[in-house]
């Protein structure tokens, strides 16, 4: 059977839909770690002095320790620790849903580089206009809508293209504790088949559509989210 | 958890320190000797070269280091034993380990970044030396060595720092081509003594404690170097 013939048969649906699968994990990792970012960026600016601290080992450390090994620890430690939890509760144990530990410690990850992006963000803008938008008696919620949000987006946006990057890529690791995305089914194709070369370049074209797509989107994001301001270079 | 236990994996733990400090030193130095090149020729043209690394650069930014790593680990390592003559050559036994496909892959991802970033640097040399040295009589390659090349490195420079931690923290993927640095020597003690959290600290403690020094070795190398800010 030649290659082609093997992506016909099904094979070539099955890494389509680990694409798929990719996609979803990293988009819900990404918007988990935006919030996660969003909170931590706003704790680091104006929290108390515990709280900084606290967010402050939490980006250093997350930033500091590979992917890998974060993904695995904190898989492992989310899984069993919900099962001690609810045995102690008298429940048996589950099997905790691979899509939602997967998110959560891509999550995790992501909120620690989002909250760095997000704070330097915010601090680029220029303290007058947060002051005179409370002057004018904006409540916090309508001056993070009108003011922040839109004048720290500028800033944000080619670091948050960069985390929406490797949310995608570090996405692959998640193939490591079992979830089946792009890079386990093609682990599978792989080691099924013996075509080791052509599903693992496959796979990586895909990813490689994913990201180009994606930096177009976020050029337009880019262009859009500076309209109005003078042309730099 | 038995942190104790880890006593007796001592000299495993130091082997893993041994193949993580190998891999970040070899991939950072042949990536950065390959950087150079594909950023200039960038820069310098001609046409089709300057394609062929602007297509290195995206195609290795754009896609995971695992599937490049299993690209060259199963894909050329499934390819290589059905050929004789690589069979029966010397380059054999390197071939058939997993570091080899490890340290090429990585050297291959630092290129790919670091010549995005070396294009840059070279292009951001201001027009003014490069001609002034010409007018001096300089060969093209003198220019490079003596000019071209010292001021895009310093531009460079401060970036350089957080771009080895980035590889740094790339190395665990080598665990799963049997490479048994740090991560991988952890999974061993913790298959050997089914207890997961003391390995596992110990490794991410000595991460966190790498970081730390590369960050200041960077800095200190940083302030050798005079620069105008």
């Amino acid at each position: 059977m030649s290659g082609l013939d093997l992506l016909a048969s099904g094979w070539g649906r099955n890494l389509l839909y680990g694409a798929v699968s990719t996609l979803e994990i990293s988009f819900l990792a990404y918007m988990l770690g935006l919030l996660i970012g969003l909170l931590g960026a706003r704790g680091k600016l104006s929290g108390g002095k515990l709280t900084r601290r606290l967010l402050d080992a939490y980006t250093t450390i997350v930033r500091s320790i590979p992917e890998l090994l974060l993904i695995v620890v904190l898989f492992y430690t989310g899984t069993q620790g919900l099962n001690n939890l609810l045995l102690s509760l008298g429940v048996g144990p589950v099997r905790v849903n691979g899509l939602i530990a997967a998110v959560a410690v891509l999550g995790v990850v992501q909120g620690a580089y989002s909250t760095e992006v997000l704070r330097g963000a915010i601090q680029a803008i220029p303290v007058g206009q947060i002051e005179a938008a409370k002057a004018y008696g904006m409540s916090p919620f309508l001056l993070f809508r009108r003011i922040t949000m839109p004048s720290m987006l500028p800033y944000a946006i080619p670091g948050l293209s960069n985390l929406w990057l490797n949310a995608t890529k570090d996405s692959a690791l998640i193939s490591v504790v079992g979830y089946l995305e792009l890079t386990k089914i093609s682990q599978q194709a792989a080691g099924g088949t013996k075509w080791y070369f052509m599903f693992y370049t496959v796979a990586a074209g895909m990813y490689l559509v994913i990201s180009l797509a994606s930096l177009q989107g976020f050029g337009m994001l880019d262009r859009y989210v500076r309209r109005g301001q003078p042309q730099v270079r | 958890m038995d942190f104790t236990i880890l006593v007796k994996f001592l000299p495993l733990i130091l082997t893993g320190l041994w193949y993580t400090l190998l891999l970040l030193v070899l991939s950072s130095l042949f990536g950065m000797i390959l950087a150079i090149p594909i950023g200039l020729v960038q820069v310098t043209g001609p046409r089709p070269f300057a394609w062929l690394a602007a297509a290195f650069c995206t195609v290795i930014r754009g896609t995971p280091l695992l599937i490049q790593l299993y690209i060259l680990y199963y894909g050329f390592g499934s390819l290589f034993p059905q050929i004789p003559w690589i069979r029966q050559s010397f380059m054999w036994p390197v071939l058939r380990e997993g570091l080899f496909y490890a340290v090429l892959a990585f050297t291959l991802s630092f290129a790919g970044y670091e010549g995005a970033v070396m294009k840059g640097a070279f292009a951001s040399v201001p027009k003014g030396e490069l001609e002034a040295a010409r007018a001096f009589g300089m060969s093209p390659f003198t220019v490079l060595r003596r000019i071209w090349f010292p001021r895009a490195f310093r531009i460079v420079l401060p970036t350089l720092g957080g771009e080895t931690i980035l590889q740094l923290k790339a190395t665990p993927i080598a665990a799963l081509v049997t490479v048994t640095e740090l991560y991988g020597a952890a999974g061993q003690i913790f298959r050997t003594t089914y207890d997961f959290f003391p390995p596992m600290l110990l490794v991410a403690v000595i991460y966190f404690a790498l970081t730390f020094i590369i960050t200041r070795l960077f800095n200190l190398i940083e302030r050798q170097v005079p620069q105008r800010r």
